[in-house]
């Protein structure tokens, strides 16, 4: 019998890491990740989930013993959030660029300082680059759902690759919501044993994350950007595996009523619910607006993005982090950069909000879709608008 | 390796760029970072080895006549040698390749 059951999301993600039954989890805890890692701590402490729980002083150690058990070849999952993303920051590179397998999942917080524990995307577009697969999710469902993916797109002899699993911090994090667990027999079903083909062992030594002179480094780079680029079929293939198996399904870009929309408003994360009773609304009262939401963040789905936005007039993009000094919100740069180079492309108008775990509110996103429209058509002196900043909003 | 670093394409390297073959640092030559190198006055040698245990490269050998040389593929000319030799046998001049 497949289980619903009301639970906090950082619990059920928890119990997916159980299902998916992975071996290792060297995590430290940080708000708002805290409550999945202790639950695992938990599962492995009861026995639960037969794992190496390994405690260590910091995120930079988290990833770094992450590194040690994925190239031996464990299931490895780590979690965190914010600054503790921060301090793991090159040894993510490190991650990816030796292609290793780990699944973390990712509580998203605003960037000291000031001081906020609250929900952003700053952590995410900090660690943008950094050559790990990237997926938004928008409630508790997605996440267990895409952290069992998250796996098996990882562990897929073609990727080799690490997958961030992101959700908002708090907004979505903290709240109970109702789940359905899938069972264990159709996990293991859909999630093959982990088979990292290089897994370190004295009978046949390697050397990872060597030393590459000029001669060799772009090449050893270039591998992997196309790697990376072509870990989408895969990515895609799972999620259909995934649809096919437990009847949820996903893609890189999704679209909710965007069918003769001449807006469109563009959202990633747990936001994108909120936007969708304001599309309802509007809709109600015969307005033509539509929403596109992201959720393949890497590898950027150019060709999904173009195609879900190309018959629209006015493409409004809310990003939740600043890109200080440069071009506002770090997605609306990159849609932009997208739809560039085609011949009919709707007019994009970018908005940073949502910062540091204020509230984008159903009347927000209204007020946002109709300054968005306005600044189409008048245009705007501005690479990006402020929303909901006290003293900001006036200018609009 | 079997052929030169230059004629990878990248397609050529394994996963992740890992090594699978061992020991083969010892084909990089660090000796072409030189400007200077040691010159030797083996009479003054006692044969202590002194220069070998101290050398951060380990590239320091014995000769057949058991006087202790720096093998010049691997030897970065950091004059560290010369500076532990109790005895002085070794002078390091401008290298002029």
């Amino acid at each position: 019998m497949v289980k619903k059951v009301g639970i906090e999301v950082s619990v059920a993600i928890g119990e997916a890491v159980r299902l998916a039954n992975a071996d290792v989890v060297a995590a430290y805890p940080i708000t708002p990740q805290t409550h999945i890692v202790e639950h695992l701590a938990e599962l492995v402490a009861d026995g639960d989930l037969d794992a190496a729980y390994i405690p260590v002083e910091s995120e930079h150690s988290a990833m770094s013993a992450c590194l040690g058990s994925a190239a031996a070849g464990a299931r490895t999952f780590t979690a965190t959030a914010g600054q503790g993303l921060e301090l793991m920051h090159e040894v993510l590179y490190v991650a990816s660029s030796m292609r290793l397998p780990v699944v973390m999942a990712v509580a998203n917080r605003a960037l000291s300082s000031p001081l906020s524990v609250w929900g952003d995307h700053s952590d995410v577009m900090a660690v943008r680059d950094t050559g790990w697969i990237q997926i938004f999710t928008e409630n508790g469902q997605e996440v267990v759902d895409n952290v069992l993916c998250a796996f098996k797109i990882a562990e897929d002899r073609k990727v080799l690759l690490p997958v961030m699993i992101h959700l908002d911090g708090f907004h979505l994090s903290h709240v109970i919501e109702p789940i359905v667990f899938p069972e264990q027999e159709a996990v293991d079903k859909f999630l093959p044993i982990n088979n990292f083909p290089f897994a370190l062992h004295p009978a046949k030594p390697v050397t990872m994350g060597d030393f590459a002179p000029p001669i060799i480094y772009p090449e050893a780079k270039w591998a992997q950007e196309v790697n990376l680029r072509a870990s989408k079929e895969v990515i895609l293939r799972t999620w259909q595996e995934f649809g096919q198996a437990f009847g949820r399904h996903y893609s890189p870009v999704e679209s909710y009523k965007t069918e003769g929309a001449r807006v469109l408003l563009l959202t990633m994360g747990s936001f994108s619910e909120t936007a969708m009773t304001v599309i309802d609304k509007l809709q109600g009262e015969g307005r033509k607006v539509g929403l596109v939401r992201l959720r393949l963040w890497r590898p950027f789905p150019f060709e999904e993005l173009r195609q879900a936005v190309k018959g629209a007039e006015t493409l409004i993009v809310v990003d939740r982090a600043l890109s200080f000094g440069g071009p506002g919100g770090p997605v609306c740069s990159e849609v932009r950069s997208a739809l560039y180079g085609q011949d009919k492309k709707p007019k994009v108008v970018s908005f940073v909000a949502g910062l540091g775990g204020r509230d984008i509110t159903p009347a927000g996103f209204e007020t946002i879709i109709n300054r968005g429209i306005a600044i189409a058509q008048k245009g705007s002196a501005n690479e990006f608008e402020i929303f909901g900043v006290r003293g900001a909003d006036a200018e609009l | 390796m079997t052929k030169p670093e230059g004629e990878y394409t990248w397609k050529d390297l394994e996963v992740g760029a890992i090594v699978t073959e061992p020991g083969n640092a010892a084909q990089y030559k660090t000796g072409d970072w030189r400007s200077q190198k040691p010159t030797y006055d083996f009479a003054k040698c006692i044969k202590c080895g002194l220069c070998q245990i101290y050398c951060p490269e380990g590239c320091v050998v014995q000769n057949d006549e058991g006087c202790f040389e720096a093998d010049m593929f691997y030897c970065k000319g950091c004059g560290i040698c010369a500076r532990e030799c109790p005895t002085r046998v070794i002078t390091m001049v401008e290298e002029e390749e």
